[in-house]
């Protein structure tokens, strides 16, 4: 049962939830950065997030490069097979990263640099959500190499699934929002959460009743006896869940809506679980087909069983030098 | 109209500009990590103010480099899966776990100490800072560690067998780590990142000693840049050497190009320092040699044969024009790096280091040399082991991904219009940073000290660029 590429595939799937969470609050905060009322805002939101978003992608680089070294045949196949969205995620990410620096450097063009900022920021996530649709939809696979055609990605489903992680994001970023400022920009990003929790709700609802009709093989296990008993906890927590989030909005308890969310995040991820194992391209190749030699994976284990537990801590200690409300005037800068 | 280009053309040209704009800035970020510890670690020593003012002008730097190292770093991990599936199926199994150790052990190391490093100061304790300071320079030789494992198995292959499928698999992990080229790689690498921070930190102190030679930062700065181009260029040199005679054993035919070596030499070969490299003819145009030479720097002896290109089937030879080439441009530098640090020993022993505005103006022209040797370097190397991807083993064409010409056309055209906007931009940054006097708005720049709840000065973010 936990033989080495089960450990692993939960392993990346641990990473690319961690990346989830993480930069999906920084790529929210993006998202919403032109819907903040003043510059100082926009300075004080991007100074809550500058200390420690390199640290949020590097979980998207250990998501990509863990993938070609634990399943180096599930790489190869997704990578080209999602060609497009890939390649503009990425740019997307450029534009966005370049930001945190160069809109400090020069204010002439502050302006530039918030629009990159947004848009790279939304474009980024976007192509995510595709991605993830497109994944959870299926991937045709000739031999060892992807078989389907260049906009196989572009469907009405995989555009959903990018309208709803861009609400996801969003709803991530303006709920960090809540918990690290005060004053004026705290009751905007109050507003600001209390629609992007609706968008949230709403796009999830549908991608979740929409995702077992993709496939009688999905279908079946969310609506079969006994599977049923088995799945009925993901769909009754998430709605308990988001009646916490909805009262924590409405009454402003700071602490609340950001943990609230990620619980979210969790359940969505849970039910894509349920929906995906035990193949990693789904319907095509399982993680037993696709994975790397023993000794491969053996010897990753080794250092992950050590540094992740190790980077978990460090990180975690960095939250905490940066820990409670950020100071509007505080920054590097 | 993309019909017509060769989808393996314009994927070796995609990676090949994504790569050698990324390589710019750890090549740089390497060497100023390095920097900045030693100028926090004097700082805390001496109590030295200068030292201060020098780590807080340098990081900021750092922090634009190390952001656009970072994003152009993303799209290399993603490539290798969108435009070479086939090499990352094939390879995966041997490369990937050295590259999931490299995120393991370097990037989040840097990245988790990087936001103490530049907003911590006054939120946790010097010793702690100091600390993460550190961390964040061991973590860049780290990462340099890992991925020029990676390269260098490439190059020289080891510890590997071949499953039923085609895929490289592990047999030795210490055989493919330590391959035979990995030590003289690393080595020479890490040197080459040092000197090209080097020579960007002397230029910039060149450049503020130039307008006022009093400037203690400037003078500071410079005369720790030219103690570094004094002793580490010639270390580099040696090294090279040595790096030099590793390919002569494992890749001969890198030689052969970077020598321009068309015809074999069965009693001693000469150094050609000028030629034109005529595939067609197969032979170098307008040697300038001289007789003997190439086979004392890589036998250690005056008759030593050395065999050349004419023992290698045309089609599995590299384009020895661009090898022959960017190998000269790599040594040409190296040399005039040697000659910076000579000049500087003699002016620093007569006590004339800053009082020599000639000097300063030729280390403010070196500046960017060893960002130009550092891609020629590359260069050669890379262009030397075609038609490998992995030597002698699997071939780049084989390696490719059943890409359409028209998708990488639109990817490759994406990525060169956004990478010279963006970082484009960036490099205007730095320059405009670096035009800034060092230690000029001290006090003013206390930025990173201020704790939590005190608003300040800081406010008017003296270090923004004026509204233009």
């Amino acid at each position: 049962m936990f033989d080495l590429p089960t450990i692993w595939a939960g392993l990346l799937a641990l990473a690319i939830f961690i990346y989830v969470i993480l930069d999906g609050f920084d790529l929210g905060i993006g998202i919403v950065f032109p819907f903040l009322s003043s510059d100082k805002d926009r300075d004080t939101a991007m100074n809550s997030v500058a200390p420690v978003w390199d640290g949020n992608e590097t979980w998207l680089v250990l998501g990509g490069g863990g993938l070609m070294a634990a399943f180096p045949l599930a790489y190869a196949i997704v990578m080209p097979a999602l060609y497009a969205p890939f390649i503009i995620m990425i740019l997307a990410l450029v534009f966005r990263g370049v930001a945190f620096e160069y809109r400090w450097r020069d204010k002439a063009h502050e302006k530039i640099w918030d629009r990159s900022f947004f848009f790279g920021s939304l474009i980024a996530t976007f192509c995510q959500g595709i991605v993830l649709g497109a994944f959870v939809q299926g991937i045709e696979v000739n031999g060892r190499a992807y078989g389907g055609g260049w906009w196989d990605w572009l469907t009405p489903f995989t555009v959903t699934c990018g309208i709803a992680l861009t609400a996801g994001y969003a709803l991530l970023g303006t709920t960090w929002l809540v918990l690290k400022t005060e004053g004026d920009l705290r009751d905007q990003a109050y507003r600001l959460a209390r629609i992007t929790a609706l968008a949230t709700l709403v796009f999830v609802g549908v991608v979740s009743l929409w995702t077992p009709f993709l496939s009688p093989e999905i279908a079946e296990r969310w609506f079969t006896f006994p599977n049923l008993l088995f799945v009925m906890p993901v769909p009754t927590l998430t709605a308990i869940l988001a009646a916490i989030l909805g009262w924590s909005l409405l009454t402003k308890r700071d602490q609340v809506p950001f943990p609230t969310t990620i619980g979210l995040f969790a359940l969505c991820f849970a039910g894509l679980g349920i929906g995906i194992a035990p193949y990693i391209v789904p319907r095509a190749i399982t993680i037993q087909e696709a994975a790397a030699p023993d000794a491969s994976l053996s010897f990753m284990l080794v250092g992950a069983a050590i540094l992740l537990p190790l980077i978990i801590a460090y990180t975690a200690y960095s939250y905490w030098v940066f820990r409670g409300k950020v100071d509007p005037e505080a920054g590097y800068h | 109209m993309f019909e017509s280009f060769d989808a393996l053309i314009l994927a070796r040209a995609q990676f090949a500009f994504t790569v050698m704009f990324h390589i710019i800035f750890p090549a740089f970020s390497i060497g100023l990590a390095s920097y900045l510890m030693v100028l926090e670690g004097m700082w805390l020593k001496t109590n030295n103010a200068v030292y201060l003012n020098l780590f807080k002008y340098w990081r900021k730097i750092f922090a634009v480099a190390f952001g656009m190292g970072v994003v152009s770093g993303i799209v290399m991990s993603y490539q290798f899966g969108t435009n070479w599936s086939v090499f990352s199926d094939k390879a995966g199994p041997v490369i990937g776990p050295l590259m999931a150790y490299e995120v393991l052990t370097a990037f989040f190391l840097e990245a988790g100490f990087l936001g103490v490093m530049l907003f911590g100061m006054g939120r946790v304790s010097k010793a702690l800072h100091f600390t993460a300071t550190v961390m964040v320079a061991f973590g860049t030789l780290l990462s340099a560690t890992w991925i020029l494992s990676v390269n260098s198995w490439m190059q020289t292959p080891a510890g590997y067998g071949i499953n039923d499928v085609g895929q490289f698999v592990p047999e030795d992990w210490m055989a493919i780590i330590f391959n035979p080229s990995f030590p003289y790689r690393l080595v020479h690498m890490v040197l080459a990142a040092y000197l090209t921070t080097a020579f960007v930190v002397g230029a910039v102190g060149a450049w503020h000693l130039l307008r006022d030679r009093t400037n203690a930062e400037a003078r500071k700065m410079f005369s720790m840049a030219m103690w570094m181009a004094a002793i580490v260029a010639p270390i580099q040199v040696v090294a090279g050497d040595f790096h030099g005679i590793n390919t002569l054993e494992h890749q001969p035919v890198k030689v052969m190009a970077m020598e321009g070596h068309y015809e074999s030499h069965p009693d001693g070969a000469p150094l050609y320092l000028f030629g034109i490299p005529n595939e067609e003819e197969q032979r170098l145009d307008y040697a300038v040699g001289i007789p003997k030479a190439s086979s004392l720097i890589l036998k250690h002896d005056l008759n030593a044969p050395l065999a050349g290109l004419d023992t290698v089937p045309d089609e599995l030879q590299p384009p020895v024009g661009i090898v022959f080439w960017s190998f000269r441009i790599m040594v040409g530098l190296g040399t005039l790096m040697v000659l910076v640090g000579a000049v500087s020993l003699f002016l620093r022993w007569r006590g004339r280091l800053y009082d020599a505005p000639l000097f300063h103006r030729a280390a403010v022209a070196m500046g960017p040399a060893g960002f130009v040797a550092v891609l020629a370097g590359w260069v050669t190397t890379e262009v030397g082991r075609q038609p490998y991807t992995i030597y002698g083993l699997l071939t780049t064409s084989d390696s490719l991904a059943p890409v359409a010409p028209p998708a990488v056309a639109a990817s490759f055209l994406a990525f060169v219009v956004v990478y010279f906007a963006l970082f484009g931009f960036g490099t205007l940054y730095i320059l405009k940073m670096m035009n800034k006097p060092p230690g000029s708005l001290e006090p003013l720049d206390e930025g990173p000290t201020r704790t939590a709840g005190t608003t300040g000065l800081a406010s008017l973010r003296p270090d923004a660029l004026p509204a233009e």
